[in-house]
């Protein structure tokens, strides 16, 4: 795809569901890991004569591990109704970005191979041998599947694509078929310790900048600590906060907030990456090595509370999985959740009145809201049901005098992904990126068009990443891209202690 | 000859049905859930899950908020083939509880329900692109099953009446394994085989939906990830 010219969709004012347009992302397909960047992870280099055979052995083995697996595999009555909910298929009309069809492409092999009508009756049932061509397209369309879980809040048994996408996933990484951009970044986060392989000196240095441009900015002493023992908070955010914009406009709001409420907080060079794409190709082992350094940072810095950064997975990651790969946490301050979003930590101080806000330093902004995939649908906040929802929003409300929502069926658990995530944010892929953020596109051009709205706030890394780069596709300012923290930190009210 | 042909095959069918979905059941209670998935937003306690869960089963609410169509033509037939079902338990008790003859005239006209949800839920796989590319031949031959079933029952109440009170004392004689004449009505010994037939393929195809509802992790797990670890034995160092 590189080179070949990258064109948006046209938006238009009533979105409809495309007409079938079969084939028409076969050509988009990831890079391939290297062997060096499979075998760094432990699997094999790469496709080797007895492929196949290593394939119904790991899809056997995770149908043992994961009851998700087997039921959504076996419970599917092709009844339809995800077919129109994926944002690849919206913005691309091929078919086999349809959820159920895009399971399929594994619902088939396991028929063929584990349920008796799949060996007796093949054609009747759908079954199929699995084939190099089979594996192809399961190399091209479990790669344009973000994991975003879209269709599982639709399908009435919850039948989770995410969870089949990782299983294919997992499979391909056991025969020697991974992923280059996912790999390379697992490989990099084992060796020096982040996504984006910044070495701790250079990190260092980083945080020291950006102490002085707050000093500049606020005359204020803000600082950003790293490695600091003793320090109550380990803030673990994704790498791209520490130098990629927008991210680092929410890194300097998070300082501002730790500032202005007099928390001791850290963060870790060791752990200097909240980011965890383990779960992107559905693999425990690297999950949870991944998540293993936070524990290991926390520990050795002597932090009483765990606090993530703005990023979707990662809060999915911390959330929903941390406690069960890397805990217990009752080394903890029992006081606070293990782990707790940044924003749960904000909207408490707001709550308490600890922090205040000049919200006319945001009036310049008209703001909307983009609820990522990963937080909406896979973790939680507040310790209520749709917190990852109102959180946010109420953050985002109490720092700026102009919100407006996207259309509702475009947000909250209905959200559209950015069309980045799932470890999908290679540019190899653009066609598709730029594809499947059409969804959201749309939703956003009805509140620019109707208020105005000049600044899509969000609490993810990827999607902040992805817009930056999509969003020209459609003739949208770059720069309407922020995070919510970014809004916090514009409008903080600093130098004063409550 | 053909009550003992019908005979064999009930008790084989029943095998089949019961075996093999207790089996699947056993399959998918065994295999380990090793990280809470629930869709979230989510209910926080396991009570709330099994309300959700219970909603699904129930009033098909995940379905009714992504297509009212699909839900409507498939909640009609579920609801009527719970109908029709409680209505058949005549066939099979004696003397017929309070509440199955209290059914009796909702399950005679629930079965027209069926008839048409089935018959929706059919045309759909015709007229939509996006579900007739999606669609198998055992999508087809399924709902043409269930479409002959409901049928053929129909013609019996409503066309030509079968002996009901000779298929009760079959069906009677079955469970007390003191076999009786089945009646030989062409229409019955099609409505009987097409069932059986639905028995039989019930533990190895996409009906499976029914207990797999059940068991979806993104449905019946409650949203407690911080509070509960939820360690797999094979996840365990």
């Amino acid at each position: 795809m590189a080179g070949a010219a990258v064109k948006a969709p046209p938006l238009r004012d009533y979105p409809v569901i495309p007409i079938l347009a079969p084939g028409a992302m076969a050509a988009s397909r990831p890079y391939a890991a290297s062997d060096k960047m499979n075998e760094a992870l432990g699997f094999p280099g790469k496709l080797r004569e007895d492929w196949k055979s290593r394939a119904l052995d790991k899809m056997g083995e995770l149908l043992e591990k994961y009851r998700s697996l087997r039921v959504y595999l076996d419970a599917c009555v092709h009844c339809g109704a995800c077919t129109d909910k994926c944002h690849y298929f919206l913005g691309t009309g091929d078919p086999k970005n349809m959820p159920v069809a895009r399971q399929d492409l594994l619902r088939k092999v396991y028929r063929r191979y584990f349920t008796l009508p799949g060996k007796l009756f093949p054609k009747l049932v759908g079954a199929e041998d699995l084939t190099e061509e089979v594996l192809e397209d399961w190399f091209k369309y479990f790669n344009q599947c973000s994991e975003c879980r879209r269709c599982s809040v639709f399908c009435p048994y919850g039948i989770d694509t995410a969870e089949i996408t990782m299983a294919a996933r997992e499979i391909m990484n056991a025969v020697g078929l991974g992923q280059k951009y996912t790999n390379e970044i697992i490989g990099k986060v084992h060796k020096i310790g982040n996504n984006l392989g910044l070495p701790p000196r250079a990190l260092a240095d980083t945080l020291e900048t950006l102490e002085e441009e707050i000093k500049d900015e606020t005359g204020l002493d803000v600082r950003l600590p790293l490695d600091q023992k003793g320090a109550e908070v380990l803030l673990v955010t994704p790498s791209a906060d520490f130098f990629a914009e927008p991210h680092v406009f929410s890194l300097i709001g998070y300082a501002k907030v730790f500032h202005a409420a007099g928390i001791s907080w850290t963060l870790s060079s060791h752990a200097s990456e909240a980011a965890n794409f383990g779960v992107f190709i559905g693999s425990y082992e690297q999950m949870k090595k991944v998540a293993l350094r936070v524990r290991e940072a926390a520990l050795e810095l002597g932090a009483k509370r765990l606090v993530v950064g703005e990023c979707g997975h990662a809060w999915r990651v911390a959330y929903s999985f941390w406690n069960t790969l890397i805990g217990p946490f009752d080394f903890l301050d029992a006081r606070y959740p293990a782990p707790q979003h940044i924003c749960e930590l904000t909207h408490d101080l707001v709550k308490r009145g600890a922090i205040r806000f000049e919200r006319e330093k945001n009036d310049h902004r008209v703001v909307t809201f983009h609820d990522s995939c990963n937080v909406a649908r896979g973790a939680g906040m507040g310790g209520v049901p749709g917190g990852q929802f109102t959180i946010p929003r109420d953050l985002i409300r109490a720092s700026c005098n102009h919100f407006h929502d996207m259309a509702p069926e475009t947000i909250y658990d209905s959200t559209y992904c950015c069309g980045g995530g799932g470890g999908l944010l290679s540019d190899e892929i653009m066609d598709l990126r730029v594809k499947g953020a059409l969804p959201r596109m749309e939703a956003l051009k009805h509140v620019v068009d109707a208020h105005g709205v000049n600044f899509m706030a969000m609490i993810c890394a990827i999607c902040k990443a992805q817009f930056t780069k999509v969003m020209p596709y459609y003739e949208f300012d770059m720069s309407m891209v922020g995070g919510v923290h970014q809004l916090v930190g514009d409008a903080i009210r600093l130098g004063e202690r409550h | 000859m053909l009550t003992a042909l019908y005979a064999s095959l009930f008790y084989a069918a029943t095998a089949v049905l019961v075996g093999g979905v207790a089996w699947r059941v056993l399959e998918y209670a065994r295999a380990p859930a090793p990280l809470p998935i629930p869709t979230t937003p989510a209910p926080m306690t396991r009570a709330g899950a099994a309300g959700r869960v219970a909603r699904e089963v129930v009033l098909f609410e995940s379905l009714y908020r992504s297509n009212k169509w699909i839900w409507l033509f498939g909640w009609m037939f579920h609801v009527a083939l719970a109908l029709v079902l409680v209505r058949h338990l005549r066939y099979f008790v004696e003397p017929v509880w309070g509440w199955v003859a209290f059914a009796q005239p909702f399950g005679m006209y629930a079965g027209f329900a069926l008839v048409a949800g089935l018959t929706g839920l059919w045309a759909r796989r015709f007229l939509v692109e996006r579900i007739r590319y999606i669609s198998t031949r055992s999508d087809h031959l399924m709902l043409a099953l269930l479409l002959g079933i409901g049928l053929s029952g129909l013609a019996m109440k409503f066309v030509a009446h079968t002996d009901v009170i000779g298929l009760k004392e079959f069906m009677l004689g079955l469970i007390a394994f003191d076999w009786q004449p089945l009646p030989a009505d062409p229409v019955l010994l099609v409505h009987l085989t097409l069932v059986l037939a639905l028995m039989v393929v019930f533990p190895v195809s996409k009906l499976l939906h029914a207990p797999g509802v059940f068991f979806s992790p993104s449905r019946n797990q409650p949203d407690d990830s911080r509070e509960r670890r939820h360690l797999a034995a094979w996840a365990r160092d």
